[in-house]
């Protein structure tokens, strides 16, 4: 015991001495957290459109004030033609046009999106019909009718009423950090012992490999920890994302998460001999499918199902599952009962496969 | 007859041979050397005496426990220091040693005595980081990290490569005081001159052991006449010495070319007419006593 909190500490002040270590440690963390907040995000703010006004009369004039109230549209210019606004669109000065026709003509007012980006569209299609279809003066004019859509459905946004990014990109973070960390961190730092030859010393002495193994694991894993206090903290105070569920559930699971990360850290270690194969290794066969395969940027159901049965096996797509449960729904423990048992599976898994193929010897 | 006792062991990478049918008999309390140049085996045969690797043939045991059965406790009672640099570089000298004292479940303080003359050398600096110390001081605490459990076999892969030759000096003063502490240690070295400071010693090249004996003995092992030629063009000399009826084998060692003579019709007289024949002047002939070096080309040759 005395040996393994030695071991320990000296991780420590080999990460903490490391200023390179230090800051994929504690900074990309924040860094990514605040870039997935704020920059990379899908909600639309202050869409540019263009009214084509051929009625000229106060329902417009409300129409447009009402529109510009929200915070999803700006107006940028009343137009004249439709060829005029055919121009904006083209030069993308605008992404969508509400054309209100003469009054002694048929009363609809057409709405017309650059579906360009289709996510986007469809946003701003269901914003602006929201929008007018509800706008009493529409409402107290009933010759007057929307062209798209036919049939308005009555929307309720459960869970995240102001559909914020947030919501589905705190729980991606922390899936990707934790990997990051774990993972990418443990391997790299068993290879760099191998490279640097003091593995060779190491197994030559009374030091269980068992153990090496497991006291190189540990200062990580305290590290993510703090971690994942760090980023529930930015996200409910920064980004606005509550943890409507248990705290402690949400926090044992991401613990479960992160050990599976670690063992999948091991495992790499034991197949690369240098610490850029290590760092290659966790890149590619580790974060990309973080990042495509978990549901983290693109939903997992509009996928081809060679790649819907892959996900399976991303731990990150499960663990993102049980914290959108816990954290923005707000289920009880029961609701994860699958997702924790996977990952506990691939835990055990990972740990007997990568201590199996640990070498106690050098080749 | 404990210490170290090696039997036909080889070992193959890939399609490299690097050991060939290699046998010693290393005995307690010696202070055996294997000399050889770069990749005559030294550091495969290292690395199976301390179990972190399987000879493809043959059996090998450290203290009478085998390396292939008994490796968890051989790690307990070797002592290893590899051949590159292998402490942690962000960790200081203190911290170092402290860390495999831990390791190896004892102090600093238990087995201070043992490490005390060498460490006295690197303790001004102990707070220094070991990535920032000279090479020697590198060797030193490296050294001191390895004696720090006290073992019964030390092996030290290389210890002086890249070392100045006052530390070399050194390091060799601190080995015998640790022979004379019993405990067996097996040093390799590339370096030629430092064979005398050994019991016995074993020339290796290309996987094999060559010769085993007392650096005195594998001296007067060499039985033809040894000469050393000085000349103005030292260049073409060589060239033209091997070409000489009389001659053996010549080799350029430092400030002199070492020439064996095949026997002993040939003399010095009938080498310097030669010469002169050749048009050199400055010529200068005598007869040395062989050193391990020349030993060692000899048994290339005849490889």
């Amino acid at each position: 015991m005395k040996q393994f909190i030695s071991f320990i500490r000296k991780e420590f002040y080999h990460i903490f001495r490391d200023v390179r270590t230090m800051i994929i440690l504690l900074v990309i963390p924040i860094v990514l957290i605040i870039l997935f907040g704020y920059a990379i995000t899908t909600e639309i703010k202050s869409s540019p459109f263009a009214v084509l006004d051929y009625r000229r009369d106060d329902v417009t004039a409300k129409l447009i004030e009402q529109l510009q109230a929200s915070e999803y549209f700006e107006l940028y210019k009343i137009v004249d033609s439709y060829d005029e606004a055919e121009t904006l669109f083209r030069q993308g000065k605008i992404r969508m046009l509400v054309s209100a026709p003469q009054p002694s003509k048929e009363g609809v007012i057409g709405i017309e999106v650059d579906a360009t980006d289709p996510n986007e569209a469809t946003a701003l299609l269901q914003y602006a019909t929201a929008i007018i279809s509800t706008s009493d003066i529409v409402m107290r004019n009933p010759d007057i009718q929307i062209a798209q859509p036919g049939i308005m459905p009555t929307v309720n946004l459960l869970y995240n009423p102001q559909m914020k990014g947030a919501y589905n990109f705190v729980p991606g973070v922390m899936g990707l950090i934790l990997m990051l960390i774990c993972a990418m961190m443990t391997s790299v730092g068993i290879v760099r012992e191998k490279e640097l030859g003091t593995m060779e010393v190491l197994l030559v002495s009374p030091f269980k490999p068992v153990y090496i193994v497991l006291a190189k694991a540990t200062p990580y894993l305290l590290l993510s920890v703090i971690n994942i206090i760090t980023i529930l903290l930015l996200s409910r105070f920064l980004l606005g994302v509550p943890i409507v569920g248990s705290f402690t559930l949400l926090f044992s699971v991401s613990i479960l998460y992160a050990l599976v990360s670690l063992c999948l850290g091991l495992l790499i270690s034991t197949i690369a001999d240098t610490q850029q194969a290590a760092m290659l290794i966790s890149g590619m066969a580790l974060m990309l499918p973080v990042i495509l395969l978990s549901g983290m940027v693109f939903p997992i159901e509009n996928m081809p199902w060679i790649l819907q049965l892959f996900a399976n096996i991303v731990p990150a797509k499960w663990y993102i599952i049980a914290v959108k449960n816990i954290m923005i729904k707000g289920l009880p423990a029961e609701a994860i009962l699958k997702e924790s048992g996977i990952l506990l599976f691939m835990a055990l898994f990972l740990t007997v496969v990568s201590v199996k193929r640990f070498k106690i010897r050098l080749e | 007859m404990l210490g170290v006792q090696i039997a036909h062991i080889t070992k193959t990478y890939r399609d490299i041979q690097a050991l060939h049918d290699v046998s010693l008999s290393i005995g307690e309390g010696e202070l055996f050397g294997l000399i050889g140049p770069d990749g005559a085996g030294k550091t495969t045969l290292f690395r199976i005496l301390t179990t972190l690797i399987l000879p493809d043939g043959g059996s090998a045991s450290v203290c009478g426990l085998d390396v292939v059965k008994d490796w968890k406790e051989i790690r307990k009672r070797v002592g290893y220091m590899p051949g590159r640099f292998s402490l942690y570089q962000y960790l200081s000298v203190e911290e170092n040693l402290t860390f495999f004292a831990t390791v190896f479940h004892t102090t600093v303080k238990e087995n201070y005595d043992l490490i005390r003359d060498i460490y006295v050398q690197i303790e001004t600096f102990k707070k220094r980081r070991a990535g920032k110390l000279s090479g020697g001081m590198k060797q030193k605490l490296a050294l001191c990290c390895a004696l720090i459990h006290r073992p019964d076999v030390l092996f030290l892969d290389e210890p002086t490569t890249g070392v100045d030759p006052v530390s070399r000096v050194e390091f060799w003063n601190i080995l015998d005081r640790l022979k004379k502490q019993g405990i067996t240690i097996l040093v390799s070295t590339p370096y030629m001159d430092e064979a005398s400071r050994c019991d016995r010693i074993s020339l290796m090249r290309s996987g094999k052991c060559l010769s085993i004996d007392t650096p005195d003995n594998i001296r007067k092992s060499f039985k033809k006449p040894l000469l050393a030629v000085q000349a103005d063009n030292m260049y073409t000399l060589l060239r033209d010495v091997r070409k000489w009826t009389g001659t053996y084998s010549c080799y350029a060692f430092g400030d002199s070319h070492h020439l064996t003579l095949k026997d002993d019709t040939s003399n010095t007289g009938m080498l310097k007419s030669y010469l002169e024949g050749k048009g050199y002047h400055k010529i200068l002939i005598k007869a040395i006593e062989p050193s391990v070096e020349d030993c060692f080309m000899e048994l290339g040759d005849n490889v």
